[in-house]
């Protein structure tokens, strides 16, 4: 796989009221867009994703994308049969323009200047990448957590371009307890002393105690508690406990490792932004908090999955968008996985949540 | 507990529902009900179903499913949202029995309810000659039965007027056929269509 990269003049319109006058975006395709260009599947990606969803890229053999269990050949996302798409979505750090990017304006990298971004900014951008892929429709748009919200704007935002919406562990809307995460991860990052006021690029270093606490966090949030117990349980690393803050619990080395691997390669500005388009998410908003008006302009038919353990998103938020669309009378699939996972089970190879997809798709005309 | 092997209630059902209808039913296993019913009818359907390998296959049967539970009522379903609320042969191996039955009056207009007749004469028989029914539509030994709330055609009928529910036709099969006289005794299979109004 090779990522490829258009650039777009046509400035883009943001609903904080900024404009991003030009900006590239970064992507791959894998299968074969038909004829009619009609069996190709957007796939969205949540806040660490980006563009490389499944197989390797073309100079490393271990760097597999993302989602690659669930797409590829004879895989539930099939690409023998649909025309894949991964995108990394603007505000992004993995090669679409983003706080990291150079600001035209001042020659120096963007930093917290960078606007931030809300989901429907993001499916915007994607639909003018559908355009320069002359998509008019997209046969599917899937995506979990904040990939799952960008599908269910999809539907409501360009009703006539998505045939299908597959909402995987998302939600209609972030809780207050969801915010507040976000919020604690924030500050880790906002609080940091190399963050220079997101303009740490100039001073040649990066707020990565932050980030790393950030994410040392939302993996806790992620996972579930029985899934940690399986897991790690109260396992040490040595024989005994030593009485000190070093490593000793497994848990311990597990949430370090985690943070200190992410710090080493993601932007926290793009964590930062990433965490508020997350908090923004409420397409209700314009309907007066009525979901079900919201989504009764969408057109689409929806597949709606989450995961029992799930306590990030929980299954009853999946349920909020289901309730929603029944009260419309709209098309509507709604699966629960046991998995074991928690949030992270999206991500997981789960033979039912597969299946579910899997089946689902097999209806999709191509 | 629905089986594949006849199904008379699905034509009964089939004949009760109009094209256009906004048809929910529960306990839709693999789809095959609401899937006749959206091709002979031309009515609108969704399912609810709990167990994952049949919500799996009536979603590869194009059918709209819901994976939940039916014991904690239909929170959600909005009232009056369907036509026809349909529960086939399950309410015998309903916990919450009246709940659902009330549940299936505040989502739909009619409510269609189909079940073995306890009271049926092969029933009788056996419980005359000492032992627990078995046959083909009580198929289960006493224990591992899912059928937790059997009850007779009487039993149902006293069951509606109790609470205020008006019965607006009922149908009565035993072995693929439709019974016209002493529905209790002759009748395996009851399908009632039910209604508040």
């Amino acid at each position: 796989m090779k990522a490829q990269r258009a650039h777009f003049a046509e400035p883009l319109q943001l609903r904080s009221g900024a404009v991003l006058s030009n900006y590239d975006l970064v992507y791959e395709t894998y299968g074969s867009l038909s004829a009619a260009k009609s069996n190709a599947i957007l796939v969205c990606h949540a806040l660490s994703g980006h563009h490389h969803v499944a197989g390797h890229t073309a100079d490393d053999p271990d760097n597999v994308g993302w989602w690659d269990n669930i797409i590829g050949p004879g895989r539930p996302l099939d690409t023998d049969k649909f025309f894949i798409v991964g995108v990394n979505n603007p505000g992004g750090c993995h090669g679409s323009t983003g706080p990291a990017s150079v600001n035209p304006a001042t020659g120096k990298p963007w930093g917290s200047d960078f606007p931030l971004m809300a989901v429907v900014d993001w499916v915007h951008a994607q639909a003018r990448l559908a355009d320069l892929l002359g998509i008019d429709a997209w046969a599917a748009v899937i995506g979990g957590s904040l990939g799952g919200m960008q599908a269910l704007r999809w539907a409501i935002t360009y009703p006539q371009r998505v045939r299908h919406a597959l909402v995987i562990a998302a939600a209609p809307k972030l809780s207050a307890q969801n915010i507040g995460f976000n919020d604690v991860a924030r500050q880790a990052i906002l609080t940091d002393p190399d963050f220079h006021d997101g303009h740490y690029y100039e001073h040649g270093v990066t707020p990565w105690r932050g980030l790393r606490l950030a994410r040392m966090l939302g993996h806790i949030t992620y996972l579930s508690d029985d899934g940690m117990a399986a897991k790690f349980g109260r396992e040490l690393r040595g024989e005994n406990v030593k009485f000190g803050y070093g490593v000793e619990f497994e848990i311990e080395a597990y949430l370090r490792h985690q943070g200190d691997k992410f710090a080493g390669y993601f932007d926290a500005n793009t964590y930062l932004l990433m965490t508020k388009a997350l908090d923004y998410f409420d397409p209700a908003r314009e309907t007066n908090g009525n979901l079900a008006a919201a989504l009764a302009v969408a057109k689409a038919k929806f597949l709606v999955v989450a995961f029992s353990t799930d306590w990030r998103f929980a299954p009853a938020r999946s349920r909020e968008i289901v309730d929603a669309l029944l009260r419309n009378g709209q098309s509507v699939c709604y699966a629960e996985s046991k998995a074991n996972f928690g949030h992270d089970s999206f991500l997981m190879v789960d033979d039912y949540f597969h299946g579910v997809v899997r089946a689902y798709l097999a209806n999709v005309n191509r | 507990m629905s089986t594949a092997f006849d199904r008379p209630d699905f034509d009964v059902i089939a004949s009760w529902v109009q094209p256009g209808e906004r048809i929910l039913d529960l306990g839709c296993g693999e789809g095959a009900l609401l899937k006749r019913l959206i091709e002979t009818r031309g009515v609108r359907g969704w399912g609810v179903e709990i167990e994952d390998a049949k919500v799996l296959a009536a979603i590869a049967n194009g059918i709209n499913v819901i994976q939940g539970d039916l014991e904690g009522g239909l929170t959600g379903f909005q009232n009056g949202a369907f036509e026809h609320v349909i529960l086939s042969q399950t309410l015998q191996a309903m916990r919450h029995t009246e709940e659902i039955v009330s549940e299936m009056l505040r989502v739909g207009r009619e409510a269609v309810v189909s079940f073995p007749n306890f009271g049926y004469w092969k029933h009788r028989m056996d419980i005359l000659n000492g032992r627990m029914p078995v046959s083909d539509r009580l198929p289960y030994a006493w224990y591992d039965t899912p059928n937790i709330h059997l009850c007779t055609i009487a039993d149902f009928d006293a069951f509606c007027a109790k609470r205020g529910i008006t019965v607006k036709e009922r149908k009565v099969f035993d072995d693929g056929r439709e019974i016209t006289e002493e529905h209790n005794f002759l009748g395996s299979l009851a399908v009632y269509r039910i209604t508040r109004e």
